[in-house]
């Protein structure tokens, strides 16, 4: 039963430190403000459940992304041919394929060769052995196919992910007084959560409304008056005015640029017009293909297409205006001009700047605490621990005395080590894992319950106080370790496998079930340690 | 300085010897009746899943004036065509919870837009005077997931356990283990279906963290039997398996009692939320204990274990070893 200095002082050097790392939960804001910085100043983090907040679970379309790579490459494709002069009947797509049929069946491997020039490396080619996102072949039927690969839907969608979990932080942000917690989860899932806010339709709204703008060609000789009469050119559509929508036009159906591309949207006004307008940014790659294509087309026209996604069920694209290139614009900068209030620029601006969500984002999972319940939540919480607390303490002393009060203190020690750690890592306390703390109580007592007894056991036996203790902690030592350990297999399970509160519960009682094993060998053995050493006589009474 | 000792009150008959499997038959005909009702209802009545696994939408509400007045919310919610909408009083009477079934998917909205817009015309309809505390609404593909989930984690959580209990013993402990958890979470299901209680994410935590409670008890006197085993090398195992019980038991009553204090003050004490997730527990610990000591213990006997287990461990080592 024997502890060196150097033990004792690293077992109070831990109990110090979660002391002082818990200690900050039960201040309030207004002490820890002049709390001195070497000490640790962090709380937990209350989850949802408690402090009341919005969460919500947002799930990407697939099939949307899918559908929009598809036809973006079939767009490719056809430039891609037509540039190399091959030429072909049928252009189409299937759910996951883009096939073209050639004129001349001669022409096949040449068009294999061009089209093959499409597909890029995953991982930008820095990964290698990683494959190509799209695949180039010809099927049984003639058809030059080109599919995307499973690597590469996979790589889009993380790409989208990324990329709308950002849209989604910047919109929600826009608000400035929320502060949300935005995850992806799972390949095609985003958790947003905002603590403090349980407004969700506002939080749908700021996270639904899309704008999407992109650039496209005007068929340079055909009107959208006379496609409709005639037939519709493959590979365009027709977009209505925003102003006017009985003016319709007909344009490319690919985008030269889109609207991710644009770095910068400000709203301004005309220096001839003073008409509020919007300046706008695009990035280096865009600017270059921009540069190129205005080129090639001075003195035609080109329309900014701003898509708002759906609206009331339907798709709502409307084309804002239909400059003429005077000039080709190389810097990559530009002004779309739109008969808009100022009010109106200013919006659009900050949806421009925002991006554009990659894809649409559907609200699968809605969950909402208001204030008041967290509260009481708490406020149950704290009750039903104290009152649990209170009477196990008052239980194991009516059984052990003395050896009960070493028992409690270690409990509490325990409850420190996890409140502490648990706030030092940030981790986050849901209503559960409440319940998992004041479980952990429960647990915690068993070690010293399984010490306790042992000991008593060795005394029944014959054994001499000293003896009976340091062969009590050591025979429970096996018992205890298999015990929590397999408690833990279930805790780590549950952190492994849960979402949510479930997650929040396994922390907790993992976390206590190491805390317990610490203090059980520790703690309450340093105490009955010392409490031999004080004895003044070599014959210590027996102490249970 | 001297520091006294006041010792407890060690209340347990230590010097007597359970003799619990030769009355094994009571005991198997309570656990089996009890288990029996627990697997009927489970398979006519079926477990009440919460939104969690069923999908739907869940509003808990406070009015600002007084109790709700429920049948007049009913009539109200009646009116907005929203399929099932169940209305249940709480503990306080101005609070109230609102269920709404899953909606199907109408023209031009997905299950999950309509879901939506459901909860959102109650909270419409509700008014001023109501204060909307809770809202959860779950889409029909993440409660197909998060079942399969919960099923996968306490599979997983099962398997963990039995690998481990093998390893650390044999594997007739570890199937005795796991035949004795199977009771305690079929035991707690069955409380939930008699009672039709709501089941949901909550409640799966509550089992897995049971099943750990309930083998942390197994294993306790499983340790001893092997301490046993080592000791008395020629015992009958009936006998053997009686003193180990028996030796652990103050243990047991100590250990359990306290965990139960704790839980039924979470039970009383704790919110509406969890009710369920103490519920869950307050069955499950009464059933491990007893899992232990009348499932897991005779299952030792029944498939017999391995006599011979010098050479392994060092725990049987009667021979003091005070360094004090």
């Amino acid at each position: 039963m024997h502890f060196s200095r150097l033990k004792i002082f690293f077992i109070s050097l831990v109990c110090l430190m979660g002391f002082l790392t818990a200690l900050p939960n039960f201040l309030s804001k207004e002490t820890l403000a002049w709390w001195p910085d070497f000490l640790p100043k962090k709380q937990l983090n209350l989850g949802l459940d408690l402090r009341g907040g919005a969460y919500l679970l947002l799930q990407m379309d697939a099939k949307e992304l899918r559908k929009d790579w598809l036809d973006s490459l079939r767009g490719d494709v056809r430039k891609q041919l037509r540039d190399a002069k091959i030429r072909y009947t049928a252009l189409g797509q299937t759910a996951d394929s883009v096939r073209v049929k050639l004129v001349d069946p001669e022409q096949t491997s040449v068009a294999l060769t061009q089209l093959r020039k499409l597909a890029q490396p995953i991982g930008g080619g820095m990964v290698s052995g990683a494959g190509n996102d799209i695949e180039v072949d010809t099927t049984s039927d003639g058809f030059v196919r080109v599919t995307p690969t499973e690597a590469g839907i996979h790589q889009r969608s993380t790409n989208a992910a990324a990329a709308a979990i950002e849209v989604v932080r910047r919109r929600i942000d826009a608000v400035g007084t929320i502060e949300p917690d935005i995850v992806r989860q799972g390949a095609d899932r985003i958790l947003v959560q905002v603590p403090g806010f349980d407004d969700t339709g506002r939080l749908k709204e700021l996270i639904g409304q899309t704008a999407r703008l992109s650039f496209h060609e005007v068929h340079p000789q055909m009107s959208a008056e006379e496609a409709r009469q005639t037939r519709i050119p493959a590979g365009f559509v027709i977009y209505p005015d925003q102003d006017d929508p009985t003016h319709e036009y007909l344009l490319q159906e690919s985008p030269v640029v889109y609207g991710e591309d644009l770095t910068d949207a400000q709203p301004s006004f005309d220096s001839n017009t003073n008409e509020p307008v919007i300046t706008f940014r695009f990035n280096q790659k865009a600017a270059r293909i921009f540069g190129e294509y205005s080129s090639r087309n001075v003195g035609r026209p080109f329309a900014i297409v701003l898509d708002n996604g759906v609206i009331d069920g339907k798709r709502d694209v409307k084309v804002l205006s239909a400059p003429v290139i005077r000039e080709p614009i190389l810097g990559g900068t530009g002004q779309i001009s739109g008969s808009f209030t100022v009010e109106e620029a200013n919006n659009l601006a900050i949806q421009l700047r925002s991006g554009a969500l990659p894809t649409t984002l559907t609200v699968i999972e809605e969950r909402t605490v208001g204030p008041s319940l967290g509260a009481d939540s708490i406020q149950a919480g704290i009750l039903s621990g104290v009152v649990g607390s209170v009477a196990v303490a008052v239980f194991i002393i009516f059984a052990y005395g003395l050896f009960g009060i070493f028992a409690i203190v270690a409990v509490a020690v325990n409850l420190c080590l996890i409140i502490g750690a648990m706030s030092m890592i940030g981790s986050t306390l849901t209503l559960p894992g409440i319940a998992g703390l004041v479980l952990t109580v429960g647990m915690a007592v068993d070690s010293n319950v399984l010490i306790y007894e042992r000991i008593r056991e060795e005394m029944r036996n014959g054994k001499q106080p000293i003896s009976a203790i340091d062969s009590g902690f050591d025979r429970a030592l096996a018992t205890i370790v298999d015990s929590n350990l397999t408690t833990m297999i279930a805790g780590l399970v549950m952190f492994w496998l849960g979402s949510g509160p479930v997650r929040g519960f396994a922390v907790t009682l993992c976390f206590g079930i190491i805390a317990t094993m610490f203090t059980a060998f520790t703690v309450t053995r340093l105490m009955v340690s010392l409490w031999i050493a004080s004895q003044k006589t070599r014959k210590i009474p027996a102490p249970l | 300085m001297s520091l006294g000792v006041f010792r407890g009150v060690d209340f347990w008959p230590h010097n007597k010897t359970f003799e619990l499997l030769s009355f094994r038959r009571p005991f198997v005909i309570f656990t089996s009746t009890l288990l029996l009702i627990a697997l009927t209802s489970l398979f006519t009545k079926g477990l009440n899943f919460g939104i969690d696994f069923k999908g739907g939408s869940l509003l808990e509400i406070q009015s600002k004036s007084g109790p709700v007045d429920i049948g007049d919310l009913r009539s109200k919610l009646s009116g907005l065509d929203l399929g099932d909408v169940q209305i249940q009083g709480l503990d306080r009477p101005e609070e109230a919870l609102i269920r709404i079934e899953e909606q199907p998917a109408a023209e031009g909205a997905s299950a999950d837009e309509v879901q939506q817009a459901a909860a959102e015309k109650v909270k419409s309809t509700l008014g001023e005077s109501i204060e909307i505390r809770r809202v959860e609404v779950v889409g029909p593909g993440v409660s197909n997931e998060l079942k399969q989930a919960g099923i996968v984690a306490v599979c997983f959580a099962f398997l963990g356990i039995l690998l481990y209990v093998w390893f650390r013993f044999e594997w007739q402990f570890g199937v005795a283990a796991i035949v004795a958890l199977v009771h305690d979470i079929a035991l707690t299901l069955g409380a939930f279906s008699l009672l039709q209680l709501d089941f949901g994410l909550n409640e799966v935590a509550a089992l897995l963290t049971l099943a750990g409670y309930s083998i942390n008890d197994t294993v306790v006197i499983f340790d001893r039997v092997r301490e046993n085993l080592r000791r008395y090398k020629k015992m009958p195992l009936k006998k053997l398996v009686d003193i180990s019980v028996s030796e652990t038991l103050s243990r047991t009553v100590i250990t359990s009692g306290s965990t139960l204090f704790v839980v039924l003050a979470i039970y009383l004490l704790g919110s509406d939320v969890i009710h369920g997730f103490a519920f869950a527990l307050l069955i499950g610990i009464v059933a491990g204990t007893w899992s232990t000591v009348f499932i897991a213990a005779p299952m030792l006997v029944w498939i017999g274990v391995k006599r011979d287990w010098s050479g392994t461990g060092s725990a049987a080592q009667p021979a003091a070893t005070a360094k004090a």
